[in-house]
C-alpha cells in the first residue's frame, strides 16, 4: 500500500472513531445540544480530507501517520468542546478550517524547508517580538493571572503560540551552524563568549517572557525546546543539566518575587489545603479525573455543569480539558490521548533521524518536541504532577491561536518528511513521481 | 545525532508514562476523594437521587420535599421544605453547595436509599436494571407539627428552645428552637439568614439551641439534688431544715433568689417546701451535705456527661455538665467544685434544653429515663414501612418512689409555689422554674420544666431562653403550658 492510501485509510479510522464520539454526545445529551452538530463533524472531516489531498498531491513522500493521529486528536478535541460548550465547537471547527488553510498554504508553497535557514534571525527575531506583544500596554490582554493575549478587535490571539514555531525555526538554523563550537573541546563544553552569548541570550530571554507575562507554563516549555535542542545538537549532557539548574534557579528567583508563581507551586504541593479558592480548580480538576474511573462515565455522561449551567472547572474546553476526557473516557481514554501524543513524538522523531542534513534533524526534533513538551506540561498540571500552569493541549483544547500554529508545525514536520524520504529513495523529484505513477499502473 | 534524539525519545516516553501513572494514581485514590463533601460527583449523584419525603408524625404533614428539574439533560431532584422553619433544626437541610444537617445528614442513607438494608438494596438494584430514578425511604417523624407550631410561636422573638418528650417512649413531640430560619434560603439566599434578628445578641438561627445550646440550668437542676437526697436515702419530701436566707460556703454568702411572692427568710421548711419555693440556701446545705461526686453521679444517671443518644448528627449534640474553658470539665477532688452552688444549678454548670427534658421525662416515668427519638419509622418508597422505632431505656436513674416523691413536689411548685404561670384547669402540672444569674443585669437565663397529667404523664416539656430579665415562672412557664396544652389535646 502506498503512503498516501496508507494515510488516507487512517484518517477514515479516526474520522469513524470522532463520528462514533459525536454521536454518543449527541445521543446522551438530545436534550441540550442542536443536531446541526453534524455540520461541525462535517467540516473537521472535510479539513482533513482536504489536508490529506493537499498531502497527496505537494508532499507525497511525507509520513502517513502525523496527519492522521494530529487529525484524530484535533476530531476527539472537537467531540469534547461540542460535549462542554456547542457553541465553541462551532468556533473551534471555523478556526481549524484555517489552520488548515495554513497548513495548505505551507504545503503548497513550501518546496524547500531548507529556504527557511536563511530566514533563520528574522524569523528569531520575528518570534522575541511575538512573545512581547501582550506585554505592549493597550494590547495586551491579562487572563487568569497570564499575561499572554493580544485583542484585535473581537479576536483574540496568543501570540505565543506561533512564537514558539518561529523558535524552534530560528535554534535549528543557529544551533546547526555553531554546533561544533558550541560542543567545545575536553571533558566540559566550554563554549567562547562570542557563542555562550547567544545562549544566555535565549535564557535570559525565556526568563524576561516569565516574569514580564507571569507564564511559567510557556517559559518551561521554550526552555524545554532549546536544551533538547542544544543537547541534539551538541551531543553534551552537561547542556541539560546545566540548562535544567539555571532554569530552577530563574523559577526559584521568579518564585520568590512573584505572588501569583509562588501559589502555583503551593497549591500543587498542597492542592487540598485550601479546595473552595486557591486550589479549587485543581481539587476539581482530580476529582474529575478520579470519578472518571478506568473507562469512564461516557461521553455526555460526565459530572462536568452545576445546576445552573456552568462547567465545574473553569476554563475546561482549554487548559482543563484533559480532565473532561478523564471523567468521561476513564484512565483508558486519556492514556488513549497519551498514546497519541507519543506516537506523535515517535514519528516526529524518526523524521529527525532519517534526515540526513543537521537543520533537518534539528528542525525536526524541535517541532516534535514542542508538540510533546506542551502536551506534558498541561497533563502535568492538570493531573497535578507538575506545578499548573495554563497552556494548551496541542490540538485538543479550545483555541485559535494554538489551532493555527500547531497545524503550522504539523505542515513544516511533514514538508521536513517529505524531502527526507525523496532523498533517501535516492532518486529526483520528477522521477519519484513518475516510478510512483508506473507502481500504479495494473 | 542519531543517539541523541533517540535519548529525546526515551525522556518524552518516561514523562508520558508518568502522566498515566498519575491518572492511575488518582484512580487508586478515587474512594476516599469520593467521601469529600466538595465532589460535584457525589453531589450530583446525591440529587439524582429521589430523596425520600420527611413527614410529622401524622404521617401526612410533608415537612421536606423535592422538585423535579431537569438541567442539562438530567433530572435533578432539589429539596424543599414547604414548612419552612415549622422542625427546621430536627429536619435540617440537604442542598448542593451548603451540604447537609439535621435528620437530612443524619438519616442520609435511609433517605436516599443507599443504606445496607437488604430490600432496599434489591428495590436499587430494580431501578438500576429498569434504568428507573433512585428513590429513596421517606421517613416519618415524631414530632407533632401543631404543637410545633404552638411552641415557636410561644418562643417569639427571644432566644431559646423547647422540647417536649412522651415520657414513656421517649418520643421528641416538639424540638423548636428560636430563632428558627427557613431552610430553603440555605441554598438560594443565605444572606437571609444571616439577616435574621432576635432578642439577644448572637441571633444564630442555624444553632438549634435545644440540642446545642448551652444554658445555666439553675433552680432546675435542684431536681437532680433532690433526686440525689432522697434516693441515696439520706432525705425525704419532709425532712425538714432551716432556712436562714442564705447559705455560706467558703466564707461567701449565698443568698435566696427573691421570690416575688414569699418572705426573704422562710425559717424551718419541708424539702417539699424548699422545692415549691425554689429555696437557695436549703439546697446549698443538701448539696454540702451529699458532696458534689454523688450530686455529679446522679446527673449522670439522668444522661448528663454524655452526648444524648438522639437521632440527629453527633456535631448537633452537645453534653451537659460542668463545663470550663469551653470544655466538659470533671472534677478530681471534692474541693475543685462548690458543691453548695452546683446543688441549686449554678457554679460552672451548663445544661442543654434536651437534659434538662430528659431529666424531667425520666421523673415523670418513674424514674426510668427513655433514649430520645426524632424517628418514629422508615417507609419503603410505595409507602410500607421498613422499620419502626422501639422504644429502649437508657436506664433507671432512680427508684419509682423517689419518682413520685419528687412529682408530688413539683406538683406543689405549680399550685402555689413560683410555676403557678403553668397551671391548666382540670390538669395536674409537675413542674420546676429556674431564673439563673449569668452576672449581667437582665440577661438571666430562664427556664421552666414540667410534665403532665402529673398521675399518668403522657407530655414532659423543658423551655430555656436566654437574655431574659425576669423570672422563668414569668417568661418561660407559659410557654411551657401551652406547650403542654397542645399535645395533651391532641393526644386527646
Amino acid at each position: 500500500m502506498s503512503l498516501r492510501n496508507r494515510e488516507l485509510l487512517h484518517l477514515l479510522a479516526a474520522g469513524l472513531l470522532v463520528g462514533i464520539g459525536f454521536a454518543s454526545v449527541y445521543l446522551a445529551r438530545e436534550a441540550v445540544v442542536s443536531p446541526s452538530a453534524v455540520a461541525y463533524v462535517a467540516v473537521v472531516g472535510a479539513v482533513l480530507l482536504l489536508g490529506h489531498a493537499t498531502v497527496r498531491l505537494t508532499i507525497p513522500f511525507a509520513d502517513p501517520y502525523v496527519l492522521p493521529v494530529a487529525g484524530l486528536l484535533t476530531g476527539i478535541g472537537m467531540t469534547l468542546i461540542y460535549r462542554i460548550d456547542p457553541d465553541r465547537a462551532l468556533r473551534q471547527s471555523v478556526w481549524v478550517a484555517i489552520g488548515l488553510g495554513v497548513f495548505v498554504v505551507v504545503c503548497a508553497l513550501l518546496t524547500d524547508h531548507r529556504s527557511l535557514d536563511a530566514l533563520k534571525y528574522t524569523l528569531g527575531v520575528a518570534s522575541v517580538v511575538l512573545l512581547a506583544l501582550p506585554m505592549i500596554p493597550g494590547l495586551g490582554e491579562t487572563i487568569n493571572g497570564a499575561r499572554l493575549w493580544i485583542r484585535l478587535g473581537p479576536i483574540e490571539f496568543q501570540p505565543g503560540e506561533l512564537a514558539k514555531v518561529l523558535l524552534v525555526v530560528f535554534l535549528a538554523g543557529y544551533l546547526r551552524d555553531n554546533r561544533e563550537a558550541l560542543r567545545g573541546r575536553g571533558r566540559l563544553p566550554l563554549p567562547s563568549p562570542k557563542h555562550a552569548g547567544p545562549l544566555l541570550l535565549v535564557w535570559g530571554g525565556a526568563m524576561l517572557v516569565l516574569l514580564g507575562t507571569n507564564d511559567l507554563g510557556g517559559g518551561l516549555l521554550y526552555f524545554s525546546v532549546f536544551v533538547a535542542m542544544l543537547y541534539v545538537a551538541t551531543g553534551r549532557a552537561t547542556y541539560v543539566v546545566t540548562g535544567l539548574g539555571l532554569f530552577a534557579a530563574g523559577a526559584l528567583a521568579v518564585y520568590r518575587v512573584t505572588p501569583h508563581v509562588a501559589d502555583r507551586v503551593q497549591i500543587w504541593l498542597h492542592p487540598f489545603d485550601d479546595p473552595s479558592d486557591k486550589g479549587y480548580q485543581l481539587v476539581q480538576s482530580i476529582y474529575a479525573i478520579a470519578s472518571g474511573g478506568m473507562f469512564g462515565t461516557g461521553l455526555g455522561r460526565g459530572v462536568l455543569e452545576t445546576p445552573s449551567g456552568t462547567t465545574y472547572i473553569p476554563y475546561l474546553e482549554t487548559d482543563f480539558i484533559y480532565a473532561a476526557l478523564s471523567q468521561e473516557l476513564g484512565l483508558a481514554g486519556a492514556a488513549g490521548v497519551v498514546l497519541l501524543f507519543l506516537v506523535l513524538a515517535y514519528r516526529g522523531l524518526r523524521i529527525a533521524m532519517l534526515a540526513d542534513d543537521g537543520f533537518s534533524k534539528l528542525l525536526a526534533t524541535g517541532l516534535t518536541v514542542s508538540i510533546a513538551i506542551q502536551a506534558f506540561i498541561i497533563v502535568g498540571g492538570v493531573t497535578g504532577l507538575i506545578p499548573l500552569t495554563g497552556i494548551t493541549l496541542p490540538f485538543v483544547s479550545y483555541g485559535g491561536s494554538s489551532i493555527v500554529a500547531n497545524f503550522l508545525a504539523l505542515a513544516l514536520l511533514l514538508v521536513v518528511s517529505d524531502s527526507v524520504n525523496r532523498r533517501s529513495f535516492g532518486i529526483q523529484e520528477r522521477q519519484a513521481i513518475r516510478l510512483l505513477r508506473e507502481r500504479r499502473r495494473p | 545525532m542519531n543517539a541523541e534524539i533517540r535519548r529525546v525519545f526515551i525522556v518524552l516516553a518516561c514523562l508520558f508514562a508518568a502522566l498515566v501513572g498519575m491518572g492511575t494514581y488518582w484512580l487508586w485514590r478515587a474512594p476516599d476523594l469520593e467521601a469529600r463533601r466538595d465532589n460535584p460527583s457525589l453531589v450530583v449523584r446525591q440529587v439524582t437521587v429521589k430523596r425520600g419525603l420527611i413527614y410529622a408524625s401524622d404521617g401526612r404533614t410533608v415537612l421536606a420535599s423535592n422538585v423535579r428539574r431537569e438541567v442539562q439533560g438530567r433530572t435533578w431532584f432539589l429539596r424543599r421544605y414547604p414548612r419552612a422553619g415549622l422542625a427546621a433544626h430536627a429536619v435540617g437541610y440537604s442542598t448542593l453547595g451548603r451540604s447537609r444537617a439535621g435528620l437530612e445528614e443524619s438519616q442520609n442513607d435511609f433517605l436516599t436509599g443507599s443504606n445496607g438494608d437488604f430490600s432496599t438494596a434489591l428495590d436499587r438494584l430494580k431501578d438500576k436494571v429498569a434504568g428507573d430514578v433512585q428513590e429513596g425511604n421517606h421517613l416519618v417523624t415524631t414530632l407533632d407539627a401543631t404543637a410545633q407550631r404552638v411552641a415557636l410561636d410561644a418562643l417569639g422573638s427571644s432566644c431559646g428552645a423547647a422540647v417536649a418528650l412522651e415520657p414513656a417512649t421517649g418520643r421528641v413531640l416538639v424540638l423548636a428552637s428560636t430563632p428558627t430560619y427557613d431552610p430553603n434560603d440555605v441554598e438560594s439566599d443565605f444572606a437571609a439568614i444571616e439577616g435574621i434578628r432576635a432578642q439577644c445578641d448572637d441571633p444564630a438561627p442555624l444553632l438549634d439551641r435545644a440540642t446545642q445550646g448551652l444554658f445555666i440550668p439553675g433552680s432546675t437542676f435542684k431536681l437532680v439534688t433532690a433526686a440525689a437526697a432522697i434516693d441515696s436515702g439520706r432525705y425525704d419530701e419532709d425532712s425538714t431544715f432551716l432556712d436562714r436566707g442564705y447559705c455560706i460556703r467558703y466564707g461567701k454568702r449565698v443568698t435566696n433568689y427573691a421570690d416575688q411572692d414569699g418572705p426573704e427568710v422562710f425559717g424551718r421548711v419541708t424539702l417539699a417546701e424548699s422545692m415549691e419555693h425554689s429555696i437557695n440556701a436549703v439546697f446549698c446545705d443538701i448539696g454540702t451535705e451529699l458532696g458534689p461526686q454523688l450530686l455529679l453521679d446522679y446527673a449522670k444517671r439522668f444522661g448528663f456527661y454524655a452526648k444524648p443518644p438522639l437521632d440527629l448528627p453527633s456535631q448537633e449534640r452537645v453534653a451537659s455538665g460542668l463545663y470550663e474553658d469551653g470544655e466538659l470539665y470533671e472534677p478530681r477532688a471534692a474541693s475543685d467544685v462548690d458543691v453548695g452552688r452546683l446543688a441549686f444549678g449554678q457554679e460552672r454548670l451548663l445544661a442543654t434544653p434536651l437534659q434538662m427534658a430528659m431529666v424531667t421525662a425520666g421523673i415523670a416515668n418513674g424514674g426510668l429515663v427513655m433514649k430520645p427519638h426524632l424517628v418514629d419509622r422508615l417507609l419503603e418508597p410505595d409507602g410500607s414501612i421498613l422499620t419502626t422505632t422501639r422504644p429502649e431505656a437508657l436506664g433507671q436513674a432512680i427508684s419509682p418512689d423517689a419518682a413520685a416523691q419528687l412529682s408530688r413536689m413539683m406538683e406543689l411548685v405549680v399550685e402555689s409555689g413560683t410555676g403557678t404561670a403553668a397551671q391548666i384547669a382540670g390538669v395536674r402540672v409537675a413542674g420546676k422554674t429556674g431564673t439563673a444569674e449569668t452576672g449581667r443585669d437582665g440577661r438571666n437565663d430562664t427556664w421552666f420544666v414540667a410534665f403532665a397529667p402529673a398521675e399518668s404523664p403522657t407530655v414532659a416539656v423543658a423551655v430555656a431562653l436566654s437574655d431574659q430579665a425576669g423570672t422563668g415562672g414569668a417568661t418561660a412557664a407559659p410557654i411551657a403550658r401551652r406547650i403542654i396544652e397542645s399535645l395533651l389535646r391532641s393526644s386527646a
